[in-house]
C-alpha cells in the first residue's frame, strides 16, 4: 500500500499541445493518502479515466510527476508500479478456470507454486468465490467476472493501490449494492489505497471517504460527501451532486444582503469579495415552502417517494425545492431560504462569508 | 394466434425447387446413373453394378492421388495458418497502415485462379521467368517442369501466396474485436508477450481460425485450376491430385463410368470431412 502523490500532472493526447483546451487533464496536484478510499467523480470526458490511467502507468503524462511513497515512478511501467486495476467491462481469461485466473499474475511474476496456492485460496475466500475455483471463468455472471478482475489485483498482497474504472457499469442494479458493500468491507479489513472512478454520485458518495470532483480536465473540489453537499466550492459541484442539483441564481450583493430582482435575501455574513459575476447557490433541501417569504408560482410537484420535489418560478427563474412527503403546497405559496444553506459564488467559485 | 393451414405456399418455393433440381439434383443423379453403368458410345449403356467402385478403390492410382491431396492440404495448412496468424498479429491496428495492409492482403484473393496459375507458371520458368531464371543464375538447380520436388515447392508457394491472405483477414477480424482493456489488464498482471497471445489473442481467434482451417482444407482438397495450369499434373503424375485425375479420366479418356464412381467417392469424402469439421465447431460452440 502506498501514498500516491500526483505532482502538477498535465496530459494531452495531442503530440504538440498549445492551449489549455488541448489538454485532457489541465493540471492535477493532489495526494492520495495511504489507505484512503477515494472516488473520482465527474461527467464523461472530464479527465477522470485519464488521471486513473496515469496513476496505473497505462498512460505517460505529458508533464508532471507521480510519486508512490515519495519514490518517483513516473517512468516506471505498469507492471513495475505494482498496482491493480479493475476495468469497466470485466476482463477475464476465458480459457482458464477461476483459480488459474487468480494465479495468473503471481505465476507471471515467478512466485513459487506453494505460495501461489496459498494466496489464491485466501483471495477466493475474500471475494467469496471459493466454491467456483475449478469452474471455467467464461461461464460466470458479470458480477462474478468483475470479482475475478478484482481478485487478480488482491492476490498480490504487496499491491500499491487498487484502481477502479467505473467497475459497476455492466452489473445488475441489485448486485451493485452487494458488490459495493463488499468493496467497502475489503477496504476496512485490509486498508488498501483505493481510487474509484465513476460518474454516478450515489456510487461515489457511498464508496469513498474523500470524493474528488473533476470538471473539464481539472479538480474542482475534494471533500467528504457532507462537505460536497453543504459547501460546494464551485457551482458545477452544486449542480452535479444532489438530486435535484443546487439552485443557482444571479444576485447583487450589498453588505449582508443579496438582491434578487425585487427580493432581498438576508445572508449569514458579508461575502469577503464579490467581484465578477455573483451568484447565490442554495440546495433544494434548504428552501422552505410556506406562507411567509418570497412569492413563487408553482409549475409542478413531483412525488419521488420519500419526499416531493416542487418546481417553481421565483422572480422569473426556475427553482426546485424539496418538501416532506406529507407536506402540502399552500394556496399562496412563498419561500424562505435557510441561511445555513446559502453559498455565494463569484465567477462560479465559492467565496467565504464573514460574520 | 390461429394459423390457416394450406399448401399454397409450396407454389412460392416451386421455382427454387425446379432450379435446384436442374442445377444440382438431376446432374448428381446422372452421375449416380453413370457410375453403375458401362458404355461404348452411341448412347448404349449396360449395367455394371459396383464394378467401377471396386476398380477405383483397388487402384493404386486413386490412392496415390488421395495421398498427394492429403499431403498437399496438410502442408499448406501447416504453413498458411501459423503464417497468417503471425502476419495478422503484426498488422497495424490503427492509422493509415490499416487500409494499405488490407488492400495488399486482399489483392491475391481478387485474382482469378487460372491467372494465378499463369502468373506462377511464367514466374517459375527457367528461360523467361523472374524466379526461375535468377534461381538458376545463382546456382540453384530449379526446374519445376522436370523435377517433382521443384514442382511441389512451386505449387505450395503459389498456394501460400494466393491464400494466406484469407487466414490473415479472418484472424485480423478476430484480433481487432479485442477491447483495449484486455491488453491493459494483461500489462497489469505482468503477462509476457507469449502469455498475451496464448490467453487473450488465441482464444479470441479460435472461432475464426476454425472457419479458416475448414475453408482452406476444403479448397485445397478440391484444388484443380492452379496446379493444372502450372504443371498439368506432372512431371509424371507427381502433382496429379484427385480433381486433375478425375478430369483426365472423364474428359481425357471419356471413361464416364469410372469417372462418375470417382466423383461420388470424392464427393462423399469432402462431405464426410466437412461434417467432421462442422460437428467439431458446433460442439465447441455448445461447450461455450
Amino acid at each position: 500500500m502506498a501514498r500516491i502523490d500526483v505532482n502538477h500532472v498535465r496530459h494531452s493526447y495531442l503530440p504538440n499541445p498549445q492551449k489549455d483546451a488541448d489538454f485532457a487533464l489541465r493540471e492535477v496536484h493532489h495526494t492520495f493518502e495511504d489507505g484512503g478510499a477515494y472516488a473520482l467523480l465527474g461527467p464523461s470526458g472530464c479527465g477522470k479515466t485519464t488521471l486513473l490511467n496515469i496513476i496505473s502507468g497505462l498512460l505517460h503524462p505529458s508533464h508532471g510527476q507521480l510519486l508512490f511513497n515519495s519514490r518517483d515512478v513516473t517512468n516506471l511501467s505498469t507492471q513495475e508500479r505494482n498496482i491493480a486495476q479493475v476495468f469497466q467491462f470485466p476482463v477475464i481469461y476465458d480459457t482458464m478456470t477461476v483459480y488459474d485466473n487468480l494465479a495468473f499474475p503471481l505465476r507471471n511474476r515467478g512466485v513459487p507454486e506453494a505460495d501461489v496456492d496459498r494466496k489464491v485460496r485466501e483471495t477466493l475466500e475474500m471475494i467469496d468465490l471459493a466454491s467456483w475455483a475449478r469452474k471455467k471463468a467464461r461461464g460466470l455472471t458479470a458480477d462474478q467476472k468483475q470479482k475475478i478482475s478484482l481478485g487478480r489485483g488482491l492476490v498480490r498482497s504487496d499491491v500499491n493501490a487498487i484502481l477502479f474504472d467505473e467497475p459497476l457499469t455492466v452489473i445488475d442494479p441489485h448486485m451493485k449494492w452487494v458488490l459495493r458493500s463488499q468493496l467497502k468491507q475489503l477496504h476496512r479489513r485490509f486498508g488498501y489505497t483505493m481510487v474509484y472512478v465513476t460518474h454516478d454520485q450515489t456510487e461515489a458518495l457511498t464508496f469513498a471517504d474523500q470524493v474528488v470532483v473533476m470538471y473539464d480536465g481539472g479538480i474542482v473540489q475534494i471533500g467528504t460527501p457532507a462537505e460536497l453537499f453543504e459547501r460546494p466550492r464551485h457551482t458545477f459541484v452544486g449542480y452535479f451532486i444532489g438530486s435535484p442539483g443546487m439552485n443557482v441564481m444571479p444576485v447583487a450583493i450589498e453588505g449582508k444582503t443579496a438582491t434578487l430582482g425585487s427580493q432581498r435575501i438576508e445572508l449569514p455574513g458579508a461575502p469577503k469579495t464579490a467581484n465578477g459575476a455573483v451568484e447565490l447557490g442554495i440546495r433544494p433541501e434548504y428552501i422552505r415552502l410556506g406562507r411567509e417569504g418570497m412569492a413563487v408560482s408553482i409549475s409542478k410537484v413531483e412525488d419521488v417517494g420519500r419526499h416531493k420535489v416542487v418546481r417553481a418560478k421565483l422572480e422569473g427563474r426556475d427553482i426546485a425545492a424539496v418538501i416532506g412527503e406529507d407536506e402540502t403546497v399552500p394556496a399562496e405559496p412563498k419561500v424562505r431560504f435557510d441561511p445555513a444553506g446559502i453559498n455565494i459564488y463569484a465567477d462560479s467559485w465559492r467565496v467565504e462569508m464573514g460574520a | 394466434m390461429d394459423k390457416t393451414w394450406n399448401n399454397k405456399a409450396w407454389f412460392l418455393v416451386l421455382p427454387v425447387l425446379v432450379l435446384v433440381a436442374f442445377t444440382a439434383v438431376i446432374p448428381l443423379m446422372t452421375v449416380v446413373n453413370y457410375s453403375v453403368q458401362d458404355t461404348f458410345g452411341n448412347n448404349v449403356f449396360t449395367w455394371a453394378g459396383t464394378e467401377w467402385f471396386e476398380e477405383l478403390l483397388s487402384s493404386s492410382r486413386f490412392w496415390e492421388a488421395m495421398v498427394r491431396n492429403l499431403t498437399f492440404s496438410f502442408i499448406i495448412l501447416a504453413i498458411e495458418v501459423p503464417l497468417g496468424i503471425f502476419i495478422a498479429l503484426n498488422m497495424p491496428k490503427k492509422g493509415w497502415g490499416v487500409p494499405v495492409c488490407l488492400v495488399l492482403m486482399s489483392l491475391p484473393l481478387l485474382i482469378p485462379w487460372n491467372v494465378v496459375g499463369t502468373i506462377w507458371q511464367v514466374f517459375g520458368r527457367n528461360d523467361i521467368g523472374l524466379m526461375g531464371y535468377y534461381l538458376n543464375a545463382i546456382g540453384i538447380d530449379y526446374n519445376y517442369v522436370q523435377d517433382p520436388f521443384d514442382a511441389w515447392v512451386t505449387i505450395i508457394i503459389m498456394d501460400v501466396w494466393h491464400w494466406t491472405s484469407l487466414v490473415v483477414l479472418l484472424c485480423y477480424a478476430g484480433l481487432v474485436s479485442i477491447p483495449d482493456a484486455f491488453y491493459q489488464a494483461a500489462k497489469i498482471d505482468g503477462a509476457s508477450r507469449w502469455a498475451v497471445f496464448r490467453y487473450i489473442q488465441l482464444p479470441k481467434m479460435q472461432r475464426v481460425l476454425l472457419i479458416a482451417v475448414l475453408l482452406r482444407f476444403m479448397d485445397s482438397f478440391m484444388i484443380y485450376t492452379e496446379p493444372f495450369v502450372v504443371t498439368g499434373g506432372g512431371p509424371g503424375n507427381s502433382t496429379t491430385f484427385l480433381s486433375i485425375d478425375l478430369v483426365k479420366t472423364a474428359l481425357g479418356q471419356f471413361d464416364l463410368g469410372p469417372a462418375a464412381a470417382m466423383s461420388l467417392v470424392y464427393f462423399l469424402i469432402i462431405l464426410l470431412l466437412s461434417w467432421v469439421f462442422y460437428t467439431v465447431m458446433t460442439n465447441y460452440d455448445a461447450e461455450r
